[in-house]
């Protein structure tokens, strides 16, 4: 089963990974600094290595949004991002797990999950059993 | 394919399990064994193919791989200056032909490795499919298949390869295999046909090679049974007919009939275990002319032999639309009790699928409807929240 695991980080430092940059992060000692991103890092080559990485990335500056609404049947295209929000989706992975539980214990090993936020939703397949 | 080509996939897995048996290398055996493949793809169809295709096979890649590992070991040598002793015994040893296949598919299914690996490598090792092939039918990248594979490789490194006892762990992966198919087999994702394709292939070898396994006859049994069905399951649109309303002149006679046999022979030879009796249900469906015709009391009986093999709340949930056709809808309805409770089922879709199926048959339109928007809100797979929202339009 295939779910996108979504990293949101704090749009005032733009900078990947987010979680280095966050105020939260940059709070801890020097020592447990270097631990999560020791931790990061393991998990980042963990998901690799086992075959349950299928793809990610790293989104640009919100600032570079582009927001397209369509009114009165003209597309209408603004920038910046449609809701300034305090937390903003900065990159996603998508992962091939055995389990939901498997899936969201990844997720939580993300450092992004204890600075800012991340989500876990299944992808919908296109495969159906008998009913 | 050519004729070639097909024998030399058939031959493929013996020769690999003769030489992992033999040199306990499972990575440097699967080298030799390509190579070795490779120059018979070359010389047979020029040369002829040998008495013995499968010595052939085994005498190239045993040279193949000793030649490497002499290499490697002179390498080590300049490096150390410490003599090592060269292991390769013989070249010409005799091919257990038919172990070394079982031993190689233990191998592949061995508990160490996750189910994800499991699948790979036996398709990789046994079932001769390319990395890309496999890749393509479990839509993932190539290079997260390759690195599944290499991973497996690595972690069943030194362990000891026997032919187990029993071949339990082998057909739940090709069982596995199949259904990953099987759940696949339309719309977009047509080319996984290829897995059921090779699920049924590779049973038939582990029936052939062990022919008094009643569950290894029961598992190709349950897949040929389940593979019949395929042509009434989806519309051209890719969308899913239930089984009730299949149309059953569409189903494969030649499968069913292939299936109906081995339950029949297994049925009355072997000790019963789960894929027999789940091949034994599949019968049933088979031989009914129609839902309505169809022996649900059987049915039932059968359900309640599997819950005391193997109790499941999957099992429960089967045994409650057999009850519900059999007996009514209210008992089925009563069958699914235990089920409400069962924290494994909190938010599964399915049990909602079922209620709501079991109470639109009672009359109650209103509590059907609210069931079935549940199931439909909970699937993730989208054929079956199309159907299941043709359900809910239906009843409002």
């Amino acid at each position: 089963m295939k779910y996108l695991v979504m990293i949101y980080g704090n749009p005032r430092n733009w900078e990947h990974p987010m979680f280095l940059h966050d105020p939260g992060f940059l709070a801890l000692p020097a020592e447990e600094r270097e631990e999560v991103a020791r931790q990061a890092e393991e998990l980042r080559r963990e998901i690799t290595e086992s075959g349950e990485f299928v793809a990610g990335v790293a989104l640009a500056d919100p600032a570079l949004t582009r927001n397209v609404r369509g009114r009165d049947g003209v597309p209408v295209t603004t920038d910046g991002p449609y809701v300034e929000s305090k937390e903003q989706l900065a990159g996603y992975f998508v992962l091939d797990c055995e389990s939901p539980e498997r899936a969201a214990s990844i997720a939580a090993r993300f450092p992004d999950a204890r600075f800012a936020a991340v989500e876990v939703r299944p992808i919908m397949d296109m495969a159906g059993q008998e009913m | 394919m050519t004729g070639v080509e097909d024998l030399l996939r058939g031959l493929a897995p013996r020769v690999l399990g003769a030489l992992v048996r033999r040199y306990r290398d499972f990575e440097a055996a699967e080298d030799a064994t390509q190579e070795a493949l490779l120059a018979a793809a070359t010389h047979w169809p020029v040369d002829g193919v040998p008495d013995r295709p499968d010595a052939w096979l085994v005498r190239v890649a045993s040279r193949k791989l000793t030649d490497q590992l002499r290499s490697e070991q002179a390498s080590r040598r300049r490096e150390s200056a410490l003599p090592v002793p060269l292991v390769a015994p013989a070249a010409d040893v005799p091919v257990h032909e038919d172990d070394d296949t079982l031993m190689l598919l233990a191998m592949c299914c061995h508990p160490r490795l996750t189910a994800a690996s499991q699948i790979a490598l036996t398709l990789r090792a046994v079932g001769g499919l390319t990395t890309a092939e496999i890749a393509r039918a479990f839509l993932v990248p190539e290079q997260t298949m390759a690195q599944r594979i290499s991973r497996a490789k690595q972690k069943i490194r030194g362990a000891r390869f026997t032919v187990p006892a029993d071949m339990r762990a082998v057909l739940h992966v090709l069982y596995l295999i199949f259904n990953e198919g099987y759940t696949a087999s339309s719309g977009p994702s047509l080319h996984r046909v290829e897995l059921v394709r090779e699920a049924v292939r590779l049973a038939r070898l582990v029936h052939a090679l062990l022919p008094s396994d009643g569950e290894a006859a029961g598992l190709l049994a349950l897949m040929l049974l389940t593979d019949a069905r395929r042509p009434a399951r989806t519309l051209a649109d890719g969308s899913l007919v239930p089984l009730a309303a299949q149309d059953r002149s569409l189903w494969d006679r030649a499968l069913m009939s292939e299936g109906l046999a081995l339950v029949r022979h297994t049925l009355t030879h072997a000790r019963v275990g789960v894929y027999q009796v789940e091949a034994a249900i599949a019968a049933v469906h088979a031989e009914a002319g129609s839902s309505a015709a169809t022996d649900w009391a059987q049915i039932v009986g059968l359900y309640g032999v599997l819950s005391s093999l193997d109790p499941n709340p999957v099992v429960t949930l089967n045994l409650a639309v057999a009850v519900g056709m059999a007996d009514g809808p209210r008992a089925g309805l009563a069958a699914l009790g235990p089920l409400s409770g069962d924290a494994r089922m909190v938010g599964n879709h399915r049990l909602h699928a079922v209620r709501a199926h079991l109470l639109e048959m009672a009359g109650a339109a209103v509590e059907a409807r609210a069931e079935y928007r549940e199931a439909a809100r909970l699937t993730t797979s989208v054929p079956e929240q199309r159907y299941l929202r043709g359900c809910v339009a239906r009843l409002g």
